[in-house]
């Protein structure tokens, strides 16, 4: 499945790219890109694994960038 | 701005005060009190560098170091530390100043890059009852009434089922002309009415229409990364460590080495950490591509991911199909030529043409195919059922029919031959309708599709450009292929191919590129999904309503000109260039001033502007990506 997430006052490329790579090696997750134009997260991610991703991404969001809100689409 | 901008902005005019104060402090009372300069520059210095210092200690508990706010952190502590206390407070303002340009920047692009494609619906007007209700578009159900009054965009696909109007497609389409439609026709969500209230009997639901469509298309083509994209984040992830363990050598083997003054060996080591971020790049990058893909958007052009508008550069061979991309696609009347007629009498042979033209149109007006109903357009009025006493159609041959009392063969020669007229086999492109009435030859008519206005020109851009070789593709009769091919320009033709030969003769082209080369295929998304697939790029003309182009294909060209093709290639040419002058003015600049820095020739404020200034500059020229 593909959750989709608006990182909400993401100005920070670096982060950006961060934030990929650790949603990227979260279990269960088969692809991950943060858009920064976009202010996008989509993942790709098995089913069975898709219950906890939510909490996980806003923590990874939380540690690179504590004033970005995660918004769930 | 966003509140977190006006925030910085606050912070950042709070700092300058404070750092004016200072000076001023520093002037006055230094000389008096020796500590108070020191506490006036650390108070701006903390004002304006709150935030950063914040996060760096917090990254670092979190295990993240040698990030900005770390590198910035270090560097003017230190230079408070060696007791350059207005470098240290100044330099921390100037990188929170260059670091709020940035994200105004960013903002501002990614907000023009959303105005571009401005096509999202706000409500719908549906009828439900007697009464008309504002609703969301996404509660319209397909079957459902909608009225859209002039200035409303269309929220919904649909069929008008009331009122004349012309439609503003120039988001979807780069149009500037206006759309007619009247009753019966179909319109697409996402134009604006601009003259009459028009009533729509909705299609699809809005999850399928077509503004969705174009606008997740839009919106997920961000995640495609380009390779150049892909490259910049593998360079920033070895480039930082590096800098930082070559700072840290520059900090201490010179001194160690030559005795040297230990302040002077980590200024420079700082003025060297300071340069080291690549967000010049990082960002730059990106938003390059971004711009280019918003740009292509407004010119009518849907690409659906920087990679391909990376590969459309490289772009070596082009293959196009002919009906539909070339050519129009439908049938008309090219020429009409009455027979036995000696030349010189132009009067008579204009009489003679419209008798010819009247009398086939009467004969072929039961028919359904193609060509009958492209002669009955040709003949523009009304038939007159009365006239037509008896009507007869041949499959594959033609008709015959008996018309004001006459009997009036039409059709192809083989017709003429069975029916036992003499006539000559005309020599045209196209397909040729001969008639003859009561027996006698009456002349022939040629029915030939139409190339696109601007197919010549779009064959001639793309040879200009570099293109090597353009190649077309088509199904149909060799000596028609041959002749489009010579109006457009192309001169290397494959014709009377079936579908599986076209996937055939694509992979002995794909055999002829270079290894970096890219091969495009240009078709008009019907029945050529295959062909599509397998070229690197595939593009399909005359998006705008053909849901199966949209799907298929890498680029969607929402009108039918193929000068886009052309005009795709040069916006993606343009994004390229500027992302290669931004790769090389970055690196070059940051290079320098880290030679500069090492060898003491560089302050720390040449350093804050190697990074923030850079990433600034880079930003504005990555802008202009948008204005394609």
């Amino acid at each position: 499945m593909i959750r989709t997430y608006i990182l909400e006052d993401l100005d920070c490329a670096h982060c950006a790219g961060k934030i990929e790579a650790d949603v990227a090696k979260l279990e269960g997750v088969k692809k991950s890109t943060v858009t920064l134009l976009t202010q996008k997260l989509v993942v790709e991610i098995e089913d069975a694994k898709a219950g906890k991703l939510t909490k996980e991404v806003k923590r990874i969001v939380k540690k690179y960038e504590p004033d970005v809100t995660v918004i769930e689409k | 701005m966003t509140k977190k901008l006006k925030k910085r902005l606050t912070r950042i005019i709070c700092g300058m005060v404070l750092f004016a104060a200072a000076l001023f402090v520093d002037r006055t009372w230094g000389t008096v009190w020796p500590n108070a300069p020191l506490a006036a520059f650390l108070a701006a210095f903390l004002v304006s560098g709150g935030d950063v210092i914040k996060k760096a200690a917090m990254n670092i508990t979190q295990g993240q170091i040698f990030d900005e706010n770390f590198l910035m952190t270090i560097a003017t502590t230190g230079a408070f530390l060696v007791g350059e206390y207005p470098e240290g407070a100044a330099v921390m303002l100037f990188y929170q100043v260059g670091e709020w340009f940035q994200a105004y920047a960013v903002n501002k692009s990614r907000k023009s890059i959303r105005d571009l494609m401005d096509i999202r619906p706000d409500y719908a007007n549906v009828i439900r009852g007697k009464e008309t209700v504002t609703v969301s578009p996404e509660e319209v159900k397909p079957g459902e009434i909608i009225t859209v009054k002039p200035g409303e965009r269309i929220p919904l696909d649909g069929t008008v089922i009331q009122g004349n109007t012309t439609l503003d497609t120039m988001a979807l389409t780069g149009e500037s002309l206006p759309r007619e439609a009247g009753v019966g026709d179909d319109v697409i969500s996402g134009c604006v009415n601009q003259s009459g209230v028009i009533g729509i009997r909705v299609t699809k639901e809005y999850g399928a229409s077509t503004v969705t469509k174009i606008l997740e298309l839009v919106e997920n083509a961000g995640s495609r990364k380009a390779e150049s994209e892909n490259f910049i984040s593998k360079f920033a992830r070895y480039y930082t460590p590096v800098v930082v363990g070559l700072a840290a050598a520059l900090a201490i083997l010179p001194p160690l080495i030559t005795g040297g003054d230990w302040y002077v060996w980590i200024y420079r080591a700082l003025s060297f950490l300071v340069v080291s971020c690549p967000c010049a790049l990082v960002i730059s990058i990106p938003l390059s591509f971004f711009g280019g893909l918003g740009g292509a958007g407004k010119a009518g052009i849907l690409i659906k991911g920087s990679n391909y508008l990376e590969a459309l550069s490289k772009a070596e061979i082009v293959v196009m199909d002919k009906t539909g991309t070339l050519t129009k696609g439908n049938f008309v009347v090219s020429r009409i030529v009455p027979a036995g007629l000696p030349a010189g009498s132009d009067g008579e042979k204009e009489q003679a043409a419209a008798r010819l033209l009247e009398l086939t149109a009467y004969a072929e007006s039961g028919s359904n195919h193609p060509i009958s109903r492209s002669l009955l357009q040709a003949y523009g009025k009304e038939i007159a059922g009365e006239r037509i006493t008896e009507q007869e159609e041949t499959a594959g041959f033609g008709v015959s029919a008996v018309v004001d009392g006459k009997r009036i063969v039409a059709g192809n020669l083989r017709h003429m031959e069975r029916s036992g007229i003499s006539c000559e086999m005309a020599d045209a492109v196209g397909t040729v309708v001969y008639a003859a009435c009561d027996g006698q030859y009456l002349g022939h008519i040629v029915i030939a599709d139409q190339v696109r206005p601007d197919a010549r020109e779009a064959v001639a851009r793309l040879t200009d450009s570099g293109i090597k070789d353009i190649v077309m593709l088509t199904g149909d009769r060799r000596e028609t292929a041959l002749a489009v091919a010579k109006e457009v320009g192309i001169r290397h033709v494959y014709a009377q191919l079936l579908p599986g030969d076209k996937v055939a003769r694509m992979e002995e082209l794909l055999q002829r590129k270079s290894e970096k080369g890219k091969l495009v295929f240009v078709g008009d998304g019907m029945n050529d999904a295959p062909v599509l697939a397998r070229s690197d790029i595939g593009i399909a003309m005359g998006g705008l309503g053909s849901d199966a182009a949209i799907e298929a294909a890498d680029v969607v060209i929402m009108t039918d000109e193929p000068s886009k093709i052309a005009r795709a290639m040069e916006i993606s040419r343009r994004t390229l260039a500027i992302v290669r002058q931004n790769i090389i003015f970055a690196i070059g600049v940051k290079v320098c001033i880290l030679i500069l820095a090492a060898c003491g020739l560089a302050s720390m404020w040449v350093a804050v502007f190697g990074d923030v200034g850079v990433a600034v500059i880079a930003i504005l020229n990555a802008m202009r990506s948008l204005r394609a």
